[in-house]
């Protein structure tokens, strides 16, 4: 076990490094974040200070050696465009983004889950057709499109949510929160919703795969041949056994949710790192950039590792330290 | 139905909007389109924070909504010599922690200017000119600089005062965690969540006009769409940059209140002017493609062909729907050296082909139309647009929109033949004409946004004379003559400056600024109007 975790570790560092120097040369290529931050009335020697007070006159690979030698102690650089520390700014934000991420993973499995259990143990029910034509709307119907729409409808029309914004927050161990709050419940609802449907859809459609498939399994009829009640035979024997695709996709959901919560954090205003990361690649703030994508590497490397140790739990047959 | 529900919602909408100003109206909220990124007032320079600082700070010279020069921090301010500039102090001034405003916190802000660390783009031209500061009493102090320096007064409009003693150690992260985000202005900083929100409480102690409401809740909401969704709503009370698409829609709802002023903000066609009569143009060829072997760019009529041939007016209400106004020049009517005469150049496309074809060019040829997409309202439609114009004169028009991060850094080194670019003027003509129109000169710092890298040395001599001319009519006719040879010898292809737009709900009234600042001393009450 601690030898699989140990092997795991050194993959993960050997990717974020891959990663910082991806991204190094990526800003590099894309332009000179000097030009864009300037005051366009600046002169050219007001233009020379800014690139030496950036760091940006030395050559690349001797900026991204005192970037690594840095990274090493902790310090990923402070942020071209607010003068502070990169991982700083990203951690304020992120309560602001997890909370979003959970609130729309939690919903996913707390509305697909049954959903596709109906669906897949009734399938020619018309509930269940409903339920899987539904399902092809929340799949292809865009989320900015959907997230317009939300606020027309709820904020605009009906006046019954907030349209934008956190709304009150609570603070718990230096960090704010806003699912504690009425207020802040209210703001969260439609950005939620709106990241969730995706996920709900496809919780729906795995989860009656699933169950179609498990259904007909051997020991599913001999549980029944052996007179189990249906609930034990549906919540005991299928309901683990379709688990392991579910996790698996929920998981690697729930991390692109947190990194690429985008579209829904610029269109509901929500204070997140999903907003950060796209103001700072607009203005090619290149420390944040970086630092995003590290931590973003190492939270899906950390994902996937919870993943596969739920894996274990779920099935016998999954041997981590499998040569 | 759908009428019924709209209906329905109007009514719901103003019976909100009714009970709300008697439980509500103390705090306002705003939202705008642009994050701000700083609360220090000499860190970053970028329209939103100048437009927080105007709301925490003074400035000794303040501007009014016309951008006209008013006293700030200074009741009054005149050259007492040809290199010495006196600035009066405004007494019983005091900063939001009671200290008292002196010259010595002048002193102590000009020369912090040039030492902020890490500033991305600092405020420290405004401190060089300066020489030698002298104290004369508390309240009045002395600029002496080398040359005489007639935009002293102008540049004080940019530069907010600071307080000697508290800001004495301050950095960038003090300001922006509030802790020492203190001013003489209308408002206090109660919370600031950096690119999320900033409150801020009325100053009670403000020397000017007080602010009308005790709160402000000032919002970025980025995505256009959502911003006028939520003045719609009603979480919002004014915002900006209120989309061009939106704009038809709000003008006839009887709820919201639309204002609006011609801005300063000219969006223009760039030139390749760097490569010589006889060389090739990066991005020109002959018709088959082939390389033409000549800039057709160098030649005037050439450029004024491509200038009348696009028809400003349809640009202005079709792509930019009314919110722009068509310019032949920097500067709108009114502003202080505005060419009075110079119009908008007339489309004429039948003119422009008989120019095209007295060139040397009368199949014309082919030449590629670069701008960004995210950076001017609608950049990316108007480059369509004009590349349709050109090719109608016989000149094939290819265009090629990218984002601005990318774009700038090209158009920087004049990997374009023309380009669609805009300029944010200061109400000067010195300041478009030393950015754009001057010789690239590294050692006199001109020309730095002069990507064409056009180059007229009697523009050169006459914005020269300007810049030492300490008499104020006299230095219009000078900035007034530059402008003109270079608009006759079309170093630029002036479009249109944008219109600058503000939205509110009923019961609000928000003065709008040229120079594009949305700040919470602007929105009154309606019925305080």
């Amino acid at each position: 076990m601690s030898v699989y975790l140990l092997r795991r570790l050194i993959q993960a560092a050997g990717v974020v490094l891959a990663m910082s120097i991806i991204v190094f040369v990526g800003v590099f290529a894309i332009g000179d974040p000097v030009e864009i931050l300037i005051s366009p009335d600046a002169d050219q020697f007001e233009r020379e200070r800014a690139i030496i007070a950036l760091g940006l006159d030395l050559p690349l690979w001797q900026q991204y050696l005192i970037f690594l030698g840095k990274a090493v102690q902790g310090d990923l650089g402070r942020s071209f465009v607010f003068n502070e520390p990169a991982l700083q700014l990203i951690l304020q934000r992120m309560p602001a983004t997890l909370e979003l991420a959970f609130a729309a993973t939690f919903g996913a499995i707390l509305i697909g889950l049954p959903l596709g259990l109906y669906a897949g143990l009734k399938p020619n029910s018309v509930g269940s057709k409903a339920i899987m034509a539904g399902s092809i709307l929340g799949f292809s119907l865009p989320t900015f499109w959907v997230g317009l729409m939300l606020i027309m409808v709820f904020a605009v029309q009906l006046g019954w949510l907030p349209s934008t914004g956190r709304g009150e927050t609570v603070e718990i161990l230096g960090t704010r929160w806003s699912f504690l709050t009425w207020n802040g419940l209210t703001h969260l609802a439609m950005p939620a919703l709106n990241l969730a449907l995706f996920k709900i859809s496809l919780v729906i459609r795995l989860t009656r795969a699933g169950v179609r498939e498990t259904m007909l399994m051997d020991y599913v009829k001999f549980a029944r041949a052996k007179g189990l009640s249906p609930f034990r035979v549906t919540f005991v024997h299928v309901f683990k056994n379709i688990l392991i695709p579910v996790v698996t996709v929920t998981g690697l959901e729930f991390g692109s949710t947190i990194a690429f919560s985008v579209v829904t954090e610029s269109i509901f205003a929500w204070p997140g790192m999903g907003k950060l990361i796209i103001d700072s690649i607009n203005v090619l703030d290149r420390p944040v950039i970086v630092a995003y994508l590290m931590i973003v590497v190492l939270m899906f490397i950390t994902i996937n590792l919870v993943v596969d140790l739920m894996y274990s739990v779920l099935d016998p047959r999954v041997r981590l330290d499998s040569k | 139905m759908r009428n019924s529900i709209r209906n329905a919602a109007l009514v719901a909408a103003s019976v909100v909007v009714a009970g709300l100003p008697a439980a509500k109206a103390q705090t306002l909220n705003m939202g705008v389109g642009s994050p701000v990124t700083s609360l220090d007032p000499h860190y970053h320079q970028l329209s939103p924070n100048n437009a927080v600082s105007d709301m925490i700070f003074d400035k000794l010279v303040s501007t009014d909504s016309a951008a006209r020069n008013i006293p700030g921090l200074a009741e009054s301010w005149r050259a007492v010599g040809p290199t010495t500039w006196e600035f009066k102090l405004r007494p019983n001034v005091t900063f939001h922690n009671g200290n008292a405003f002196t010259a010595e916190d002048v002193v102590f802000t000009i020369q912090r200017l040039p030492n902020v660390p890490n500033s991305p783009s600092s405020y420290a031209a405004y401190a060089r000119p300066i020489v030698r500061m002298e104290i004369v009493d508390p309240l009045t102090i002395r600029f002496h600089t080398a040359q005489p320096y007639p935009l002293m007064p102008l540049d004080m409009t940019n530069v907010r005062i600071l307080d000697s003693e508290t800001h004495a150690n301050a950095a960038t992260e003090d300001f922006n965690s509030g802790r020492v985000a203190i001013g003489t202005g209308p408002w206090r900083v109660v919370n600031h969540r950096s690119g999320d929100r900033i409150e801020f409480a009325r100053n009670d102690n403000y020397w000017g006009d007080k602010p009308a409401f005790e709160r402000v809740n000032y919002r970025m909401v980025t995505n256009d769409a959502t911003r006028t969704a939520s003045l719609l709503s009603g979480d919002l009370d004014v915002i900006d940059q209120v989309p061009t698409s939106d704009l038809a829609r709000l003008r006839r709802d009887p709820n919201i209140n639309v204002t609006e002023t011609v801005g300063l903000r000219l969006v223009f066609l760039g030139l390749d002017h760097l490569r010589a009569a006889d060389e090739n143009s990066p991005q020109i060829t002959d018709n088959d493609g082939r390389p033409l072997g000549r800039n057709p760019l160098q030649d005037v009529r050439v450029r004024r062909a491509l200038s009348i041939a696009i028809d400003r007016k349809a640009i202005a209400e079709r792509v930019m729907e009314g919110a722009a106004t068509p310019s032949g020049q920097f500067l709108p009517p009114g502003t202080y050296s505005h060419v009075p005469g110079l119009e908008a150049p007339e489309f004429n496309a039948d003119a422009a082909r008989r120019l095209l074809a007295e060139a040397g060019y009368p199949n014309g040829f082919r030449i590629t139309l670069s701008g960004p997409n995210d950076r001017y309202i609608n950049d990316s439609r108007i480059i369509q647009a004009v590349g349709q114009m050109w090719t109608r004169i016989g000149v094939r028009t290819a265009v090629e929109a990218q984002t601005w991060s990318t774009f700038v850094g090209r158009a920087g080194r004049q990997e374009f033949s023309s380009f669609l670019i805009g300029w944010g003027s200061n109400p000067d003509g010195s300041h478009p004409l030393r950015n754009i129109l001057a010789t690239y000169s590294r050692d006199r710092g001109w020309g730095a946004s002069n990507r064409g890298r056009f180059s007229n040395a009697e523009v050169d001599a006459l914005l020269t004379e300007s810049l030492s001319e300490l008499d104020n009519e006299k230095r219009e006719q000078l900035l007034i003559r530059a402008q003109r040879i270079a608009a006759e010898q079309v170093a630029v292809i002036p479009l249109h400056i944008q219109t600058n737009i503000w939205a509110s709900r009923r019961g609000f009234t928000h003065q709008a600024r040229v120079d594009e600042l949305t700040r919470a001393q602007d929105t009154r009450p309606a019925a305080a109007r």
